[in-house]
């Protein structure tokens, strides 16, 4: 067990996109318990990407069961090869990231989403997440895309999508 | 050895006037900070923090120039720059009314004895001349929580002054 270190911009290592992860063997299960352990580690964190600590797969974990005010949540997510299939309605949300220290933004972001994913077995996993975890979902997969939420960033000022415009199907 | 400024400019509003001033601190060797440059009432105002080699008396004589071909009155201070320690915002408060004098000072006052440190105020007058409205937006931090802000701004708001205040919570990832 190992807290990595964090790759902050403008290293340009984060705009890299990240590849399927193959086999779930034992170095991979091993490299995501590492980098659960720097997501703990960290300041506050909801979530991380692999390619916060300079591995290009595709591995992100999610946590949104300690906020400071209670959200719905899944607890601990583990997702390997993530992919949305659904977002639902818009919602402005203020963002930082570890990767980009002292700086924080709004970003528009789904206000639900469904994905699939792997979990640390291999299995694949639905899950439908909303508000706060849909947020940290997307922020994180983002970062497999080489994206960050500084390329999102809309007007401080003007909060155009305040209310929420979440559609029910 | 290098020294960080707080240049305020106000003048006439025209474009291009952020692209001459910031040239001209270019060329004469300065740096920029961070800086907040906002249209209010028809007047270009500008805060922007300059690190530079020289003294007062020299950034003063390099912007003249610029300055008064642009219409611009500035000022200049001597500051530390505490720069990479933002304070952050927890909560944001929407202010909005018929405008009359004294809704700033009531609203805000109450909000600071409550615990409130303003980070970011913008306000605007809009409407129209026969009836203008005043809305105010501020971000800051609760010291003393959130619901202390409430309490206050239930107090303060009961005359036709409309209040929303929410908690903001920031994402880190």
């Amino acid at each position: 067990m190992a807290v990595l270190e964090i790759l902050t911009y403008p290293d340009e290592r984060l705009k890299q996109e990240a590849t399927p992860v193959g086999a779930i063997d034992d170095e991979v299960r091993t490299f995501i318990a590492d980098l659960e352990e720097t997501m703990d580690a960290g300041p506050g964190g909801v979530g991380i990407a692999a390619p916060q600590v300079g591995r290009f797969q595709r591995i992100v974990i999610v946590d949104c069961s300690k906020t400071r005010k209670p959200v719905p949540n899944h607890g601990r997510l583990f997702l390997i090869n993530p992919e949305i299939t659904q977002w639902d309605g818009m919602v402005v949300g203020r963002e930082g990231c570890m990767s980009v220290p002292d700086y924080t933004g709004n970003v528009i972001r789904a206000e639900a989403v469904t994905l699939k994913a792997l979990d640390l077995d291999g299995n694949e996993q639905e899950y439908h997440c909303e508000g706060f975890e849909a947020r940290a979902i997307q922020h994180e997969m983002d970062h497999l895309d080489g994206m960050l939420f500084l390329d999102r960033l809309v007007s401080r000022r003007n909060d155009l999508f305040k209310r929420k415009v979440y559609q029910k199907k | 050895m290098s020294h960080w400024y707080m240049l305020t400019l106000v003048g006439k509003d025209r474009p291009g006037i952020v692209a001459h001033v910031s040239a001209a601190l270019f060329d004469g060797g300065c740096n920029l900070g961070e800086a907040s440059m906002m249209r209010l009432g028809g007047n270009f105002t500008i805060m922007l923090m300059v690190e530079y080699e020289g003294n007062k008396k020299g950034l003063d004589d390099m912007l003249e120039p610029v300055a008064d071909s642009m219409g611009l009155h500035r000022h200049i201070d001597r500051i530390d720059a505490e720069l990479h320690h933002h304070l952050e915002p927890d909560v944001r408060i929407t202010v909005y009314g018929a405008d009359r004098a004294g809704i700033v000072a009531r609203i805000t006052g109450a909000l600071a004895e409550a615990g409130l440190h303003i980070l970011d105020m913008e306000s605007s007058v809009a409407g129209t001349e026969q009836k203008p409205i005043y809305i105010m937006q501020i971000e800051g931090h609760a010291a003393e929580g959130i619901e202390a802000l409430q309490s206050a701004l239930d107090i303060v708001t009961s005359d036709g002054i409309e209040a929303q205040l929410e908690s903001i919570e920031t994402l880190i990832g």
